[in-house]
This record gives C-alpha cells, structure tokens and sequence, in this order.
C-alpha cells in the first residue's frame, strides 16, 4: 500500500510541476491542482497508513497509535483541501479576466 | 491605564485578529456607495488596532512572551497564539502601514475598484495572525488568509498590467504554499508536534531521530518563507506585483515580505538556534541573503522606474535582514530587528511618495490604466477625482521643496546613511559583525562578506535614488503647476517619516529593545516555558439547576 501512494504522489508531483512549468494558463491551472492533490496525499500518509483503524477513541481500547489511526494530519488535509480549492476557483477568475483584457491564453499576457 | 491593561491581558493578545475580522465584516453589509462610512469604520478599526498593538509592545517589553489560549485547551493541544517583543514590532509596524495606506487610498485610489477597505482589514487580520500564532499549521492558514487579501489588493484597479502580475503572483505563491503544506507535513511527521513550543523542546531532546528528516522538512518549510521574503532567486514576481499594484497597495505590501522574513527568523531560531541540530542552514541564509540584498540593488539601480525602485528597495530590506539572521549572532540580528523598522516604513513611503511625485509630473491628472479610469468606460462613481473634493493642502511656495526634502529622506533612509534610524541598524548590524569575529580567524570570512555586501548595497542604492531624484525634481520645467497634495494624502507620509525621526530620538532604548528581542530568540527557553506552561482557565461552574 505504501509503495503505491508514494507512486501516485510522485506521479502527481511530476505531471503538476511539468505542467506548472508549461506556457498555458489552463496547463497552469491543472498543474497546480495536480501538486495540490499530491501534498494533500503526502499529508494524509504522513500521520502513518493504518487499514481499519478509527480516528476516534472506542471504549475498550489501548489509546495509543497502535490502534488508531493518527487524526490531526487528517484534520490538516480537510483544511488543505478547502483553502487549496478556494484558491483555485480564484485563480481561475484571474485567468479569466486575463484571458479577456489580453486577448490570449499565455502567462506572459502576450505571446513570445 | 496599565491596570486596565492587567486586568485585559492576555485576552488583549486576540484583538489585533478579531477586530480587523469584525470590521470587515461590518463593511460588507455597506454598499459601495457608503465609502465614507466604511472610511470611518476602517480608520476606528486601524486606530484602535494600532493602539492596542502599542499596548502589546510596551507589555511585551515588561514581561517577555505571553502566551494564550484561545481554545482553552492545555498545551500542546490546540492552538496557541503567543506575543514576544518580536511580534509585538510587527504588530506596530503592521498595523503602522495599514493606517497610513488606509488614510491615502482615502483620497483616491479607494475609488478605483470594490472592497478596498474591507480586504485591507482581511490583510490586516492576517499579518496579525501570523505575527501572534505559535502553531505551524495556523501560521499557514493564516499565510493563507493574508494571500487571499493580498490577491484582491493587488487586482484593486483592475488593468492589464495588474491582471498579468496577479497571474504569476498568485500562481507563484499558490506553488509555495504547497510546499509549506509538504514542509509542515514532514515536520508533523518527524516530530509528532506542530505547536512551535514543543517542536523546539523536543528538537532540544539529545537524540532527535530521522535527523535528516527534519532537515529535509524544514528545508522545504523555508523555501515557502524565503519566496515570501523575495529571496534570490525566487524574487523576480515580486517586483512587478508590487509596481504594478495601487500605490496604497504596495505600501502595505511592503510588510507582506517581511512577514517572509518573520517567519524564518521565528521559526529558525526555535528549531536550530540551540541544541543538537545548532546551526542546521546558517551559511544557506547568509548566502541566499547576501545574493539578494546585491541583486536587489543593482535591481534599484537599472531601473528607470521609481515604483520599480521602490520593490527592488523592499527586497534590499528582506535581504539584509536575512543576512543579519545568517550570521547566526544575537547582536546582529538584534541591530538587524532594528534596522527591519524604518526600512519597511521608508519603502511603503515611498511607494507612496511616487504617487504624489508621479500625479505632479502628469500636470494633476490619474496616470492610470485601470479600465474605471478611462474616458470610455468612466461611471460618475469611479472617477477618481469627482466629488470635487477640497485641497485642504493648496499649493504653495515651498510644496515641491517639501516633497524633494520627503524624496531625499527616504533615499538616505533606505540608503542607511546618517543621521536616520537605518544607519544605526546598520552601524550595529557591522560593528556586531566584525567585533568578536574578527578576533578569531574563525568564521571571520563570513563577517566580511557580510560586511562588504551591506555597504556595497547602501552605495549602489544612494547612487540609483539619487539619480532619480535629480531627474525628478532639479530638471527644470517653468510651466508646470506646484505639486498638490491632499492632507489624506501628506499626513501618512508625513507620519510614516515622522516615526524614523522618532526612532533617531528614542535610538537608545529602541536598540536596547531590539537586542532584548533578538536575544530571547536565540535563548528559546522563554518561549518554550510560556507556551507550554500557559493555564488553563477553569469553566465556570455549572449553576445548579
């Protein structure tokens, strides 16, 4: 299990940032979303992958991080996750507007 | 007055954040035609943010860090905000700027677009924010907050130079976010701990496990505050944004990189300023600061510009700062703090000044692209001169003198040359340097890079600023007008100069201050002892029902 989320995170890492790098600002858009996706898995993976394990104390159960799953990195990612898509949707106005005032769809507003 | 303070503190700690928060709030149910409500409301709310943060900063000086728990929650659970002398100058110097861009953008610029005064609250909140918490994961959301406002600050005027600068602004910083999130992930990883408090203790611990993890994490981690901080060679966003952006804007922008600079101070001194991992990252900062306070400069120098110069101005700041910071000294950087000051406050007036200077040079009319400003789309609302409102401030004789003399101190503040505050910081920052180092061949090396970068820079940024006020205002030109300013307009530039001269006055127990300040950052016990040691308040009692 750990060997693929660590393979989609590098995959994701590696698309987002070619993609980031590319002229577009729609390439732009996808790349940062991507790299979005990935630090919110590396996140989630952080706090340790447990299958079938709760967040939440149960009666009955020693409370340590053998038997739970760690909650906060979970907590964390939630917070990522809404910051990262509010930005995006701003990002995407700005692309817009751009795209409108400049007559084209390139970073630099002109094309080279 | 101080036992009204006593009996607020620490609960006075938390104002800075909620009442920015509140009046913005309050402005939004405002509709834009109600700017001179939202003026008052923003002007009450920067006033009183202001004196409270003065408060902090005199409490700070007396009783050293203060913690508090806004979640009443025993540490290290929850979050903590917590205040030392460092945050408490921020605060000041936050709070500073906002008022003064307020008052300015209160002339005109306000009228430019929509929400000004309740984004510049939002900015506000989350300076104050990241300048009090004392939890690396809310010093993200609150990074995050001041970049939201920053975001619509920036587009205020709206314009295709504006537009094509946010791209990239917004595109770089949402990039460096993500790798503060990859950052803060592997410390929490590491460590087990996000509270800054108990990261510190246990990177104290003698054996820290995964050594090399934390490196790895904080590495990352500092990449996101040195992008902030403008840092070379994740700096060449940062000038267009900043010319580009509404004068008021850039102003309060000029705290924008410092916070960068807060960030890496705060949490470098509480990771590797003692212990085991001493050290870790020194030399990068130095190196990464020296480079950008030298292409900073010479950024000043080639540009034809005065708002370009200005951000390159910012940059020279951050750099310095960060170079003080890389000499690993309490002395350095104590002079360091001292010189962070007057230097931010000279690039905001600066940004501001141009304007005024700029406005003169066009013969009194908006030199603006912004698509409300043009002829063709102009509605009575949006023009920036209507209402015909009253020169409080009519021309005369010696008005372009006056605003030459404005021109002239903020080159030879940011400059650093006497008689102004930055050259004390200056003085400090090298007579620090090369005292103790260059007794012992060790370490000496660094001491005069250090040295020769901070007056080469002073050199090259007196000889750019000089030709462009030469340019500016010894070129002869009978036919046009004496400046105007509005008294919105020349009260915050006087005001922002005003507080260097004060600082000249009062340099004694100012730098004394910022020597305390710098050198509780490197002990880190302070700190440590105040977060994890705050109480808990008892929940009242039940009543019996």
């Amino acid at each position: 299990m750990e060997l693929v989320l660590a393979l989609a995170i590098g995959i994701l890492t590696g698309a987002g940032v070619w993609l980031v790098l590319r002229p577009r600002t729609f390439q732009l858009v996808l790349g940062l979303s991507l790299l979005s996706y990935a630090v919110n898995l590396f996140i989630f993976s952080v706090g340790g992958l447990a299958v079938d394990q709760e967040p939440i104390l149960v009666d009955g159960v020693a409370p340590d991080l053998l038997h739970y799953t760690d909650p906060v990195p979970q907590a964390l990612v939630l917070t990522a996750i809404v910051i990262g898509f509010g930005m995006t949707a701003l990002l995407l106005v700005i692309i817009l507007a751009s795209r409108g005032m400049t007559g084209t769809d390139h970073v630099d507003g002109a094309e080279p | 007055m101080s036992a009204l303070v006593r009996a607020a503190m620490p609960h006075l700690i938390v104002v800075p954040i909620l009442l920015p928060m509140v009046a913005a709030a309050a402005m939004l149910l405002l509709g834009e035609g109600r700017r001179p409500v939202k003026v008052a409301i923003g002007m009450a709310s920067a006033l009183a943010g202001l004196f409270v943060s003065c408060l902090l900063l005199s409490w700070s000086d007396t009783h050293g860090v203060v913690a508090y728990l806004p979640g009443n929650w025993r540490p290290p659970f929850g979050i903590a905000l917590a205040m030392d002398r460092l945050s408490a100058t921020m605060l000041v110097l936050a709070w500073t700027l906002g008022a003064a861009a307020l008052l300015f953008a209160s002339a005109r610029w306000q009228r430019a677009g929509i929400h000004f005064h309740a984004l510049l609250q939002l900015e506000l909140m989350g300076l104050s924010g990241a300048f009090l918490t004392a939890d690396v994961f809310n010093l993200f959301v609150f990074f995050e907050i001041l970049l939201a406002a920053s975001y619509g600050l920036l587009l205020h005027g709206s314009g295709r130079h504006r537009v094509r600068a946010s791209v990239r602004y917004v595109a770089v910083n949402l990039s460096g976010s993500s790798l503060f999130l990859l950052g803060a992930a592997i410390i929490y990883g590491v460590t087990g701990t996000l509270n800054m408090a108990e990261l510190s203790a246990r990177l104290s611990g003698a054996a820290v496990e995964n050594r090399h993890l934390v490196y790895t994490g904080a590495a990352i981690l500092s990449l996101a505050f040195l992008l902030k901080a403008g840092a070379w060679p994740l700096n060449f966003w940062l000038s267009p944004a900043y010319s580009s952006a509404t004068p008021p804007v850039a102003a309060l922008f000029a705290i924008l990189t410092e916070v960068g600079v807060y960030a890496l101070i705060r949490l470098w001194t509480l990771m590797f300023a003692g212990g085991p991992l001493a050290g870790f990252g020194a030399d990068a900062v130095l190196a990464f600061g020296v480079v950008t306070v030298l292409l900073a400069s010479f950024g000043v120098l080639a540009s034809q510009s005065a708002s370009v110069q200005a951000s390159w101005a910012v940059v020279v700041s951050a750099g310095t700062i960060l170079s003080a910071l890389g000499m690993r000294d309490a002395g350095v950087l104590g002079s360091g703090l001292f010189y962070l000051v007057p230097s931010t406050l000279a690039s905001g007036a600066l940004f501001l000044l141009v304007d005024v200077v700029r406005r003169w040079q066009a013969g009194g009319t908006v030199v603006d692209e912004a698509p409300f400003l043009n002829a063709a789309l102009e509605t009575e609302d949006l023009n920036l001169d209507d209402e015909g409102a009253p020169l409080v401030t009519l021309p005369f004789p010696a008005s372009t003198a006056l605003l030459a003399l404005a021109f002239l101190t903020c080159a030879l503040l940011l400059a650093g040359l006497p008689p102004l505050p930055t050259f004390l910081g200056k003085a400090g920052m090298l007579s620090a340097a090369i005292g103790p180092l260059a007794a012992h061949a060790n370490g000496s090396g660094r001491a005069w890079i250090f040295v020769a970068t901070l007056l080469a820079s002073g050199l090259v940024v007196l000889l750019a600023l000089m030709r462009t006020g030469i340019r500016t205002f010894w070129t002869e030109d009978a036919q046009r007008e004496r400046p105007r300013v509005r008294a919105a307009e020349g009260l915050p530039l006087v005001a922002l100069l005003g507080i260097t001269a004060a600082l000249v006055v009062a340099a004694g127990p100012a730098m004394e201050f910022a020597n305390d300040a710098a050198r509780s950052l490197f002990d880190r016990t302070s700190y440590i002892e105040a977060v994890l040691g705050a109480r808990v308040r008892p929940s009242p009692t039940p009543v019996a029902r």
